[in-house]
């Protein structure tokens, strides 16, 4: 039971941590290699905003956080990212730069040990199928499931989301529809890091905020991304159930020190397997050589 | 008005080998390239008072051999590699092993470590070989973190204290000019590796591997070769620093062998291969003076780079070559 109840909390975690990246990937073909670190910056505005200034309250410092993530994600691609589009190699070099100076500049300006912990929302904990889960986690739960139903919406019902993928499915067809592909790219970095930084928010007090946090949520997240088939939405929830699952099983039977053996055992052999990913399918034929 | 570059009549008469005609043509061709080597040979001598400058051209060269084979992934084989860190690492560790365990002279270790590390780096990143896109940048971003991890937590190869009493070099002249000849050999033997036949595909699958596919060469295979020979410079590399500090711990997986090299490609000049030279002699001893500042070095790394992309994406070697080639003039249009 534990195994099952922490297996699901695991992985719409993974799952949260995740989805902005291919977001991204899917929308602008950009991968996004300052994802991590937009989550660890926006966990620290929040923690800006809560201690340091004023003391807003916390839905408020939340809101704040990652509204201004967001900001700072459509910044990377208005002004650098839009200036190297299409080149492959300047793309991955600049986003993956921009990230490490985020996150070191961060631990040069103090960001290390453990004062740094946003509170829970609520404390306290309750029993689920004879397992104690403390609120946080089903907060995470809710939350995790509710982004995926309004992702789910967004993309179906407005014009802004099937622009988004009508972008992701062929570029030139929706530039000729009429449809702006810088625009979109702008907004889905912006959305995408908004992701981030709320995956921040909800999976931080769980723990403190450091800077290791970034790179294990980037390493996590285009763990699941690879397994999943990059830039495909279906294939992260299920890859990050496989992952989320396998992890818990290792720390369970095992122990926790594999869990990142796990993720990278999973890539290298989805890479020999099926390299697209379970659900790659409609990009198969231009990933493969 | 616009610029208009011409060509000057030295290069196009010096272009062809039979041209040559006189002392200065000569000269033309030959002085940037003896300006790099004898420079080079002459640098320890230059700092033979401040051994600790000494000490630094010994990294500089090192983060040189790294710089190569970034460009060389990067420009010529079209993958981008952004852990060059695990490419020291297992060169590293390698050397650690042979040196410390099986008991081998420094002479041996060094070369076998450098042949093994090669071997297993390209047998791991083998996977991603046969996919195009971001794949190799991914899983090479994974690794040094990883085998960090798994170090740490499996407490094997020293754990986290490291592999102690690796033989050092016997002097310190030794151990400028190892270094020194290595990674100047290796950079002409890669200018003219890149012209040869195989270069002449590896370029071609960056391109445009269909075709090649279409001319009925393995693009995995010609990708094994590209990177076994990036993850050797690498290794050397990483072998090198570890009989230099006579140590090999998790901090040959550190950030700064990943970023130091991508940094110092951009600013040198993607694609020239001198250029990769040319950016780790300015960026390492950069770093040096700015040894106070902690990891706010790699702040500055970062912000040059994707200022150098974003602005100025040719880079500082392309832009002298182009200055010695050719001159400029402003015309009427």
């Amino acid at each position: 039971m534990e195994l099952l109840v922490y297996g699901i909390i695991n992985s719409i975690t993974l799952s949260l941590v995740s989805l902005g990246f291919t977001l991204v990937y899917s929308i602008s073909r950009v991968p996004n290699f300052a994802h991590g670190a937009l989550y660890v910056a926006s966990g620290y505005l929040t923690w800006l905003f809560l201690n340091q200034f004023l003391g807003f309250p916390y839905f408020l410092a939340i809101l704040l956080g990652v509204i201004i993530t967001s900001l700072v994600g459509a910044a990377i691609y208005q002004f650098i990212l839009v200036r190297i589009r299409g080149m492959e190699i300047s793309e991955i070099i600049a986003t993956y730069a921009i990230g490490l100076a985020i996150l070191e500049g961060l631990r040069w300006g103090g960001l290390r040990g453990g004062t740094f912990v946003l509170p829970a929302f609520f404390s306290g904990s309750v029993s689920i199928l004879g397992v104690s889960v403390d609120y946080q986690r089903l907060i995470i739960v809710g939350a995790g499931v509710l982004t995926f139903i309004i992702l789910y919406l967004f993309t179906r019902l407005t014009k802004i989301g099937l622009a988004f993928r009508g972008i992701a499915q062929d570029e030139r067809a929706a530039m000729m529809l009429g449809i702006n592909s810088d625009m979109t790219a702008v907004l889905s970095l912006a959305i995408g890091s908004a992701l981030a930084g709320l995956a921040a928010v909800l999976l931080l007090p769980l723990g403190n905020i450091v800077v290791e946090g970034g790179y294990n949520v980037l390493v996590f997240a285009v763990a699941v991304c690879v397994i999943g088939g990059l830039g495909s939405w279906g294939g992260v929830i299920v890859a990050s159930f496989i992952i989320g699952f396998a992890q818990i099983m290792t720390e369970y039977f095992i122990s926790a020190h594999y869990q990142m053996v796990v993720a990278l055992l999973a890539i290298i052999i989805t890479l020999l397997v099926k390299p697209s990913g379970i659900f790659g399918k409609q990009k198969e034929l231009e990933e493969r050589v | 008005m616009r610029k208009e570059r011409i060509d000057r009549g030295l290069k196009v008469r010096t272009e062809g080998i039979y041209a040559i005609t006189s002392a200065r043509e000569i000269l033309y061709l030959m002085g940037p390239r003896i300006l790099l080597i004898v420079g080079l040979l002459a640098l320890p001598l230059v700092f033979e008072l401040a051994p600790y400058w000494k000490k630094v051209i010994n990294i500089m060269c090192a983060y040189a051999l790294l710089a190569l084979a970034f460009d060389f992934l990067a420009n010529y084989v079209g993958l981008v590699c952004l852990g060059g860190a695990f490419f020291t690492g297992v060169g590293g560790y390698f050397a650690a092993i042979f040196n410390v365990e099986v008991g081998l002279p420094i002479w041996l270790s060094m070369p076998l470590a450098t042949i093994a590390g090669a071997v297993f780096c390209t047998v791991v990143l083998l996977p991603c070989l046969p996919l195009r896109g971001v794949y190799f940048a991914i899983v090479t971003l994974m690794y040094p973190l990883l085998f960090t991890r798994i170090i740490e937590a499996l407490n094997i190869l020293g754990g986290t204290n490291g592999m102690t009493g690796v033989a050092p070099f016997p002097n310190a002249y030794v151990e400028n000019y190892v270094i020194i000849v290595l990674a100047l050999a290796f950079l002409f033997a890669m200018r003219r590796f890149v012209n040869e036949d195989a270069g002449l595909v590896l370029r071609a699958v960056k391109d445009n591997d269909q075709s090649v596919r279409a001319s009925g060469i393995s693009v995995t295979r010609m990708r094994i070769i590209g990177v076994f020979i990036a993850s050797l410079l690498g290794c050397l590399a990483g072998a090198y620093i570890a009989h230099l500090y006579m140590w090999a711990g998790i901090s040959l997986f550190a950030l700064d062998f990943s970023i130091i090299p991508i940094a110092a490609v951009v600013i040198g000049g993607g694609g020239t291969l001198v250029g990769a030279l040319i950016g780790a002699f300015i960026l390492v001893p950069l770093s040096e003076i700015l040894r106070a500042f902690g990891t706010f070095r790699i702040v500055i790394y970062c912000i040059i780079l994707t200022g150098f992309i974003v602005f100025k994406s040719e880079g500082i070697m392309i832009y002298l070559q182009r200055k010695y080639h050719q001159f400029e003039r402003w015309v009427k249009v």
